[in-house]
């Protein structure tokens, strides 16, 4: 089980948590001007990349807030977390 | 006769009792390595990567329904080393949709004649799939699936708890269980298989049939002409020339693909299993309950092979929150409270590809000469022939067989998804 940080509550266990998957995909601001591509990208398309992951998670067993994680997905291990809407952070994983 | 003898002498060795018989005789020292190893060949007219049962299986159809024998499979580890010999080994076809329905069924017949087709006992066990129905939702969903399913001509029966406890005697259908079965879905044709002997079995018939099995050569990078069509692989064991390229690499997908620029609809997940202490045939068939996530079968060795559900972070690490088993664990004990003072004896993970629909992906890509099965998520083992033989026909002739022509990247840009995640109604 994973020890995450969550930003506003400090180090609690994973079963406190859920995913929100990949982080940083903004909604569309004029979803009228969208054509399938872009709403196939947005909806669908996912980097899921093997190594640092941006990521949402969300305290719903604590503090009930969403906040973003960088993780590095070949160790599992959490490089940084942050508050959602801040950019993110330009740090390497383990091994990168 | 002359002429037979020449053929045997030069194909590979035929497994039978004559000749195990034959073997015998002189200490069973006369057995030859099952396949080659040989040195990449600079260039080759197809190359596919990920040595799994997939993709051995598609080269192995490749060479034998058509005619490609200049190809070769390149693995980054050994064969069969990731998912293929990592899952639970359940084959079954009673999924909702009719496309899924038509893939995964035509996997299911291609099963049936295997063994007999590789000359390799793949252990296929028609011992039946009983999936359990824990809530009326479950109810209700099944039997819609046992109609759909029959409507398709996929078998499918729909069973009381007395009926499903005569079929599994373990099973424990008292009323006053936390998640009480109130019926069970059985596909009879469905059941196990040995994942070792797939990879080997595939990879011994495509060897003998000229295709080059490369292990330990990692796929570091995809280059692409002027045109932006596939001209070679870049590996840890030098470039290698192809203007066709076939992906099957499960959990790394996303991997491989990002190295053509290509995006994918997927997201790679841990998915454990677990083994038991090996005892004495008890369980009879295999029982999924994907309500409380418990997927059980017994091996042929006697240990119970137990399957779990996905953590639920994306991940590579090929491990996964022994929470997660400890949730599967819990409810196995419910279902069959004779397995309580059982020892586990191996807990593994592996990493599966997973598509927002949770059907597979088994297409050409954007870009010309590369092509992907992939999207298999939690349950590729069960479509392994049919994924490798609609794969190796979508390669050679640069456009899919009918079957695995609606698992597209495109479906999910125009709305055409295969939403067997819906239809399954589990929390995946």
């Amino acid at each position: 089980m994973l020890l995450i940080t969550c930003p506003h509550c400090g180090p609690r266990p994973e079963l406190e948590f859920t995913h929100g998957g990949e982080a940083h995909i903004a909604r569309p601001e004029n979803p009228a001007a969208m054509n399938a591509e872009d709403w196939t990208e947005y909806l669908y398309m996912r980097a899921n990349p093997k190594g640092l992951h941006a990521e949402r998670w969300r305290h719903l067993h604590g503090c009930a807030r969403f906040f973003n994680a960088l993780r590095d997905t070949t160790t599992d291990q959490f490089v940084a977390t942050y508050a959602t809407g801040q950019p993110r952070p330009d740090l390497k994983g383990a091994g990168q | 006769m002359v002429v037979f003898l020449t053929y045997w002498a030069e194909s590979m060795q035929k497994f039978s009792a004559f000749e195990l018989f034959k073997q015998g005789l002189n200490g069973q020292a006369g057995w030859k390595p099952q396949w080659r190893s040989p040195e990449p060949k600079p260039a080759y007219d197809a190359v596919i990567i990920g040595g799994g049962g997939h993709g051995l299986g598609a080269a192995y159809y490749l060479a034998k329904q058509h005619g490609m024998r200049n190809i070769a499979v390149l693995e980054k580890g050994w064969l069969g080393g990731g998912n293929t010999g990592r899952n639970t080994t359940i084959i079954r076809s009673n999924y909702l949709f009719n496309e899924s329905a038509g893939l995964y069924d035509h996997s299911v017949k291609l099963w049936e004649g295997l063994s007999q087709e590789l000359n390799y006992n793949v252990m296929f066990s028609q011992r039946g799939v009983m999936m359990l129905a824990h809530t009326v939702h479950d109810v209700q969903v099944f039997k819609r699936h046992v109609h759909a399913n029959r409507a398709n001509g996929v078998d499918n029966d729909w069973l009381t708890p007395e009926e499903a406890k005569a079929f599994c005697p373990p099973l424990n259908i008292s009323d006053n269980m936390r998640y009480p079965i109130l019926g069970a879905a059985l596909q009879r044709r469905g059941g196990t298989a040995r994942h070792d002997a797939v990879a080997w079995g595939y990879a011994r018939a495509a060897d003998d049939l000229g295709v080059d099995i490369i292990e330990n050569c990692e796929v570091t990078g995809i280059v692409r002409n002027a045109a932006g069509a596939v001209e070679a692989v870049q590996t840890t064991r030098g470039l290698i020339k192809t203007p066709k390229i076939g992906v099957s690499a499960a959990g790394h997908t996303s991997v491989v693909l990002g190295m053509a620029g290509v995006r994918l609809p997927l997201e790679s997940y841990p998915l454990q299993a677990l083994v038991s202490e090996p005892i004495k045939p008890v369980f009879p068939c295999v029982v999924m309950s994907n309500t409380i996530h418990a997927y059980i079968s017994q091996s042929d060795k006697g240990e119970l092979v137990i399957g779990a559900g996905t953590d639920i972070y994306t991940s590579y690490t090929q491990r996964g929150g022994l929470h997660i088993s400890q949730h599967t664990l819990e409810a196995i004990c419910e279902l069959f409270p004779a397995f309580r003072r059982m020892r586990m004896l191996r807990n593994w993970g592996g990493i599966v590809d997973v598509t927002p629909d949770r059907s597979p992906i088994v297409a050409k890509t954007p870009v010309p000469g590369l092509y992907v099965n992939c999207g298999w998520g939690t349950g590729g083992f069960k479509a392994t022939p049919g994924a490798a033989h609609t794969l190796a026909w979508t390669i050679a002739k640069d456009e899919p067989h009918p079957i695995n022509a609606p698992f597209t990247i495109e479906r999910f840009r125009d709305g055409h998804l295969i939403d067997e995640a819906a239809a399954a109604a589990v929390a995946h």
